[in-house]
Parts: C-alpha cells; structure tokens; sequence
C-alpha cells in the first residue's frame, strides 16, 4: 500500500510538469510525510482512485462595463474557452463569488449560459455583488444554491475529497469584514464532525478567510472559529477570490490561496487610496485576469494550484 | 335671538377668515426666504465625505456614488436603507428627528459614516 502511495508521489510529480503558461504553486503545508499516512490507509474506500482536476475562477461581474474593461461578458467568454482546452479534463468548475456586477437577473442569465458552454458541473458560493436583489440575495440563490442551506453554505465530496462551499458575505456588521455567523459555524461544526482527519478537505468562499488588508475589508471577522474547526485535518486547502489577485499562504497545515478576476485587476493591498478596479493599460488587461487550476492526487496531502492568465 | 346668531356666524367667519390669513402668510414666510435643508455627501474611494456630518432637523441629505464599484448607504438600526448605488446613482433622506444615525456600506461593512441631526 505505501509502496503504491509512493508510486502516486512520483506520478503526482510527473503531473507537477505540466505547469501550462502560468505561474504554478505546489502548496507544502509543512507537513511530514508520515502524517496521515496510515490514517489515510485505514480511511473508507471512498478516496481517488485517479488524480483528478477541478478548476476554479472567481469574480466573473458579468455586467461591469467600465475601465479597464468594457465587456467582463467578453473576458469571462475567454476564461471558460481556457478551461474548455485544458489539456486534463476538469471534474468540475467551482466560482468563488461576484458572478453578477449588480445581481440582475440578466447578469446571472449570461453567466449560466456562458458556464454552460464549459460542459461541467459547476459549484458557487455567493460574493457581496450576487447580493444586491431585494431580497438580498434570494435570486442568487434560487439559480445558483439550490439544496444549499441558510445563506447558501453547503458541502459535498468528490473521489475522497471533502468540499466545503461557506459564505461570507451574508448580513455584514458595520464597521466589519466579511462574516460567517454563528448558524454556519454551527453547521460547519457538525458538517466536519463526520470527517476523518486523514480527509483532505478544500474550504471555498468569496472573501479571503485570512486577514489579507483589514483596512480594506480584506478578510473575515469570525474566520479563526472556523479555522479551529479545520485543524485537526491533515490537508486543507482554503480557496478565495474578492481581491482579484493571486495571494497565498500557508500556516500550520492549511494552505490559503486567492484567485485572479476574470473581469478587471485590483490594486495591490495598500498600494492605493482604496480598493477597485485598477485601470490599466488594454494590452496589459489580459495578462492580469485568470482562472487557477487545482490538481488532486491520492495520497497526498497538498494540493497543486496553477494559475493561468488569459493572456497566455 | 335671530341677531345674536348673525352675530356669531358673522365673528366666527372673521375668525375662520383671520385664521386662513395667518396660515397662508406664515406658510409664505417660512417657504420663501429660507429653502429646506439639504446636504451632500459623496462616495468615493470606498470612503463616505463627510465621514461625520452635522445637519439640522428636517435636512434632506443626498448621498452620491462617485466610486466605479456599486454601494449601499444603510441605517445601522434599520432608519434607512438605500438600493444598490451604481456610479453616478443617488440617495436621499430626509432626516425628520434629532439624533445620531450611524450608516455603512453593506458591501463594503468597512464603509462607515454618521449623520448627527440637531434640533
């Protein structure tokens, strides 16, 4: 059995080649590779008899129209063409949040019809723009969260892998971040009672849930309450959009992790009088939009992200 | 008695007559030279200007979104709540009662500003 793990570590290295044109991260949680080894080999049947892929892009705003891009419909087009001609097929798409500029439902119309297009099945959790109907964010949810519970929380496994779709973005206090809430802590709590720690697990939600820029809302007031719940996991992959840029960390055995916009670039933390669209030149947009690549595989305990711009 | 009644409708329509009088010069006294109350405050840079305004009761203040990215300007005790603000969209209230009224962007949460009215 070890033996056949240690097959997959050098499979999972060959995969490691094919970086594509983007920047590629191999997330190492600091982790010894005895931990969870045997925990792994004594967990249910149910992990990944195959590597596997999903892809995640974030921050889509169909609906925005101003500098630096006139048509977010047009670059979002893009992004989903570049997940369509990946060389591995993705098991499925996740969006981390801002799907809509404005939560029109013409918005939302064209971000399901242009994701159709991919031929996957895609996961969302809501960002603070999806929210904006006026029954705050009901509309979303009718579309995009069917089955999910309270604000649009949900979790699901895929080949062995725990999923966890959290939001934060749901009735913010003022003066605050973003927010998960006691209702959802609670839900987490019991949700991830279930899961063996040997499980890797990967949290996805709109706003960071690390404390990117706390003068510009970057982060999440309650995270650390759900980030207790996740530390006994040997492998957890936290996966973000809001702040239209690659940032990461890692701390203990979690890895963080935020994805490009498909829409427009935002300044970098404090580079700037605020927050928004950073308006640069047309020739250098594409280069600053993207889409991140995840790449599972068995047996091991982080997972590869590869980010890939539109430009490439 | 027929008299005394004449009497008495007579005053009263003197009254009513007076009272209509004053109503309609206090109305044109107080409407002309002195305008309602308005004030401004403008969103930009995720940031509400004035962060702090000052006004006096019965002032409509006017919030405008200069930002590219869309706001809300919303009553932290539920006195007011604005619709998505896009660029250029506006929001008005009229605050009727003195006090001090706390509001943020439910956006942005880290968006916030007070207005204090003064009798």
């Amino acid at each position: 059995m070890l033996d056949n793990m240690d097959g997959d570590r050098r499979g999972f290295l060959k995969c490691m080649a094919w970086a594509g044109t983007g920047a590629l991260f191999a997330f190492n949680g600091g982790i010894g590779s005895s931990i969870g080894l045997d925990a792994a080999i004594a967990a249910p049947r149910k992990t990944a008899t195959t590597p596997f892929t999903f892809v995640q892009v974030s921050d889509s705003h169909i609906g925005f129209n101003k500098p630096p891009n006139a048509d977010a419909r047009a670059t979002f087009r893009e992004a989903i063409a570049k997940v369509k001609a990946l060389p591995t097929r993705p098991d499925f798409i996740i969006h981390t949040g801002d799907v809509s500029q404005l939560s029109r439902p013409e918005e939302f119309d064209d971000a399901e019809q242009m994701l159709k297009e991919a031929g996957l099945p895609v996961f969302f959790v809501p960002g603070e723009h999806d929210m904006l109907d006026p029954d705050g964010g009901k509309a979303f949810l009718a579309r995009f969260g069917k089955g999910s519970q309270g604000a649009g929380w949900y979790s699901f496994d895929h080949r062995g892998v725990h999923f966890v779709a959290l939001v934060n973005v749901a009735d913010l206090k003022p003066g605050g971040m973003g927010n998960l809430g006691a209702a959802q802590l609670k839900w987490l709590k019991d949700d991830l009672a279930g899961c063996p720690s040997s499980q890797p697990i990967v949290v996805f939600a709109h706003i960071p849930l690390w404390t990117v820029y706390a003068d510009w809302g970057w982060g999440t007031d309650d995270a650390a309450e759900a980030l207790k719940l996740l530390a006994r996991f040997g492998s957890v992959t936290v996966l973000n959009g809001h702040i239209h840029q690659i940032t990461q960390k890692v701390e203990g055995r979690i890895a963080f992790h935020t994805a490009r916009s498909t829409a427009f670039p935002q300044p970098v933390a404090g580079t700037a009088a605020s927050p928004g669209p950073l308006k640069v030149p047309p020739e250098q947009l594409h280069s600053m939009l993207g889409i991140t690549d995840a790449l599972f595989v068995r047996g091991h305990d982080r997972i590869a992200l590869i980010d890939s711009t539109l430009a490439a | 008695m027929i008299r005394t009644f004449h009497m008495l409708s007579l005053l009263a329509s003197i009254l009513v007559t007076y009272t209509l009088l004053l109503t309609v010069v206090s109305d044109v006294a107080r409407a002309a030279p002195v305008p309602a109350p308005a004030a401004s405050v403008s969103i930009g840079n995720f940031t509400f200007k004035a962060q702090v305004l000052t006004v006096r009761l019965g002032t409509t203040v006017t919030w405008t979104n200069a930002d590219d990215i869309p706001h809300t300007v919303t009553s932290t005790t539920g006195a007011f709540k604005s619709k998505v603000l896009d660029s250029g969209d506006k929001f008005s209230f009229t605050f009727a009662k003195p006090g001090q009224f706390g509001y943020f962007c439910s956006l942005h949460p880290h968006m916030t500003g007070t207005v204090i009215v003064k009798a």
